[in-house]
């Protein structure tokens, strides 16, 4: 029965997968690049999760063309509208991130966290 | 109803928003001058806001674009927003003054005036944490409050502060990612995203008994990644470099502020979206009571091993933060309005010892380790009675803040069965562990020295007419945690009522 529902929801069983990836990948790498795009993978299973939340079989995108204006023929637009709020939101924190690595990369020469911290601590200032 | 005051919590958000992006083109003096003005504009009207708020005696939301409720985005004000509001610009205020002397040596001239874009950017947010009813919006502002604190702690360029602004980011992302996620979960499940309407469908679905387990997992999601965010104990790695070398007025806003505002956003949605009942009934809520008294024992203990002033108030922080958890996981809702009076205690409080432990320093040739430290207290006297007046709050002294909020939680705790046992055991044990290593620092400022050991130090002595800005700001963290001992009453109060409109 579980592994029924696992089956029927298949997308956001992945989307989850996707999270635990990204998560582990920021988490746990030491290499500063390999964290940042484990970062923008968490961030992106999200939007995947949402994007299927929204999403109604057989309908179409929210956007009114050929004057159809009837609710039924749409998909429901606000999870798309967070997913927009979401891609503005991690595109700052990637671009902060990355001219964090920058700064250090020029400083120390490695994109190692372990070893900036190593060498932090010798107090090679 | 439609008074004009109404609009004031929402002319507080947008002006420190626009204010933040007009500091970024005016040169750093007029930005500073901006930046207190807009400060004490905030306090005022949020003052106004709070009268207004008490005689209706009931909160009121404010509708963004007149849109109604279920699709618009709106604000909910109460009294205890616009008193959090309040403190929160006041005690930004205290600490930008305090650190000012420091932040104009430490940043590079032609930087002063992002410092305070950053500043804005930050009381913007913190002010929408307070005062949002949109859960998504909660989102969008924790994620620029986070880039705001990185900005402060990187903005002082040298290694270790961009080291640790890039372990502050990486694990704020991950708490961020974690709160997305819970959000997610609960918008699927209830399929709105303002918070009242969130609680009646969250109110049937508990009622029902479908579902339980999705609302449990997101909880636990929202929960974990705030928890990230305001370093209850096993998250707390990035504390001591992030409040330890970002520069004086960073490191107290860091501390006071930024952490603060999460666990304010946590108490909403504990009292708000969940509802507090269904929250003290999960495990969710005994894991963080758990944590929350491993972090009171652990934060201090770390403390009583540090050399250096700074990192031992940013364990320091960790234990406290631990008392606020035990206080939201107590499961009463006496144990909430002890955790925000020691929110409020602990924000003067620790605002103040940052700024001391500063102006001692700069009497000990800028050194922050205890080794250098002895007899500043005599060197910098206003500085060093700051320090000892803020290290007895910490302790629990009666007349100081810190007591009232120790007394709140014990009497949080009766009544609560096994969780009053070990309140009231950890209350003791950090009451303990806070006296050894603040009187240990205490009694290091004030052992006299003498001449060998003053050529050894090397450090100056700072008159009262040289830091006029600094004893100011003393006298008043003093004045406020004197206020909060000892006029607990009314205080309390107040929080009690605004808890019951905040629900």
């Amino acid at each position: 029965m579980d592994i029924m529902h696992l089956a029927g929801n298949y997308a956001e069983a992945v989307s989850m997968i996707l999270f635990g990836i990204g998560f582990t990948n920021l988490l746990l790498q030491k290499n500063l690049i390999r964290k940042i795009i484990g970062l923008n993978f968490m961030d992106t299973s999200i939007y995947l999760f949402l994007a299927l939340k929204g999403y109604i079989y057989g309908r179409k995108a929210p956007v009114v063309v050929d004057g159809v204006k009837s609710m039924e023929a749409y998909i429901n637009p606000i999870p798309s509208g967070l997913v927009l709020t979401g891609i503005v939101v991690s595109v700052s924190v990637t671009a902060v991130m990355l001219s964090l690595t920058i700064r250090l990369y020029r400083k120390y020469h490695t994109l190692n966290m372990d070893e900036i911290t190593t060498i932090i601590n010798r107090g090679e200032e | 109803m439609s008074s004009f005051v109404c609009n004031f919590p929402f002319i507080t958000i947008l002006a420190s928003l626009f204010s933040g992006a007009a500091s970024s083109v005016i040169p750093g003096k007029w930005a500073r001058r901006w930046n207190k003005l807009l400060l004490v504009i905030i306090a005022i009207l949020s003052f106004v806001t709070m009268r207004y708020s008490w005689k209706l005696g009931t909160y009121y939301t404010y509708s963004m674009g007149h849109f109604p409720a279920p699709w618009g985005n709106e604000i909910r004000v109460g009294v205890l927003e616009t008193f959090m509001a309040m403190f929160f610009s006041l005690l930004m205020l205290l600490c930008l003054m305090g650190g000012e002397a420091e932040r104009e040596r430490e940043i590079e001239e032609s930087k002063q005036n992002l410092y305070y874009v950053l500043a804005d950017l930050l009381i913007s947010s913190l002010l929408s944490l307070i005062y949002t009813n949109d859960i998504f919006t909660a989102y969008v502002f924790v994620e620029i409050n986070t880039l705001a604190a990185c900005g402060l702690i990187m903005i002082r360029q040298y290694g270790r502060t961009m080291e640790a602004a890039t372990r502050y980011l990486i694990m704020n992302l991950l708490g961020s990612g974690l709160f997305l996620l819970g959000i997610c979960f609960l918008y699927d499940i209830t399929g709105h995203l303002l918070m009242s309407n969130m609680r009646a469908v969250v109110d049937e679905i508990v009622k029902q008994g479908t579902y339980t387990v999705p609302l449990i997992i997101s909880l636990g999601l929202m929960v974990v990644g705030l928890a990230i965010k305001t370093a209850l104990y096993p998250f707390h790695a990035w504390v001591p470099d992030a409040y330890g070398y970002s520069t004086l007025s960073s490191s107290a806003l860091l501390s006071a502020l930024v952490s603060k505002g999460y666990v304010f956003l946590l108490i909403k949605i504990i009292m708000r979206v969940i509802g507090f009942d269904f929250v003290s009934k999960t495990s969710v809520s005994n894991v963080l009571f758990i944590y929350g008294l491993i972090g009171m024992m652990m934060g201090s203990i770390n403390a009583i091993r540090q050399k250096d002033i700074r990192r031992m108030l940013a364990y320091s922080s960790v234990a406290q933060m631990g008392y606020i958890y035990m206080g939201l996981d107590l499961g009463t809702e006496v144990g909430i309005v002890a955790a925000i009076f020691h929110i409020i205690s602990h924000m003067a409080t620790k605002a103040m010892l940052f700024v001391a432990a500063g102006g001692l320093a700069a009497a000990s040739g800028d050194h922050k380790e205890f080794a250098y430290l002895r007899g500043a207290a005599y060197r910098n006297k206003m500085a060093g009675l700051a320090f000892l007046s803020g290290a007895l709050s910490m302790i629990g002294l009666p007349l100081f803040s810190g007591f009232i909020s120790k007394l709140l939680f014990a009497q949080a705790s009766m009544d609560q069965g096994y969780k009053m046992f070990f309140a009231l055991a950890a209350i003791a044990i950090s009451t303990i562990l806070n006296t050894i290593y603040f009187m240990k620092a205490v009694m290091i400022i004030y052992t006299p020295i003498y001449s060998e050991e003053k050529n050894r130090i090397g450090g100056r002595i700072i008159y009262v007419k040289d830091q006029a800005m600094k004893v100011c700001v003393f006298a008043a963290f003093i004045a406020i945690d004197l206020v909060l001992g000892l006029f607990s009453e009314p205080i309390v109060s107040l929080l009690t009522i605004g808890i019951q409109m905040f629900g």
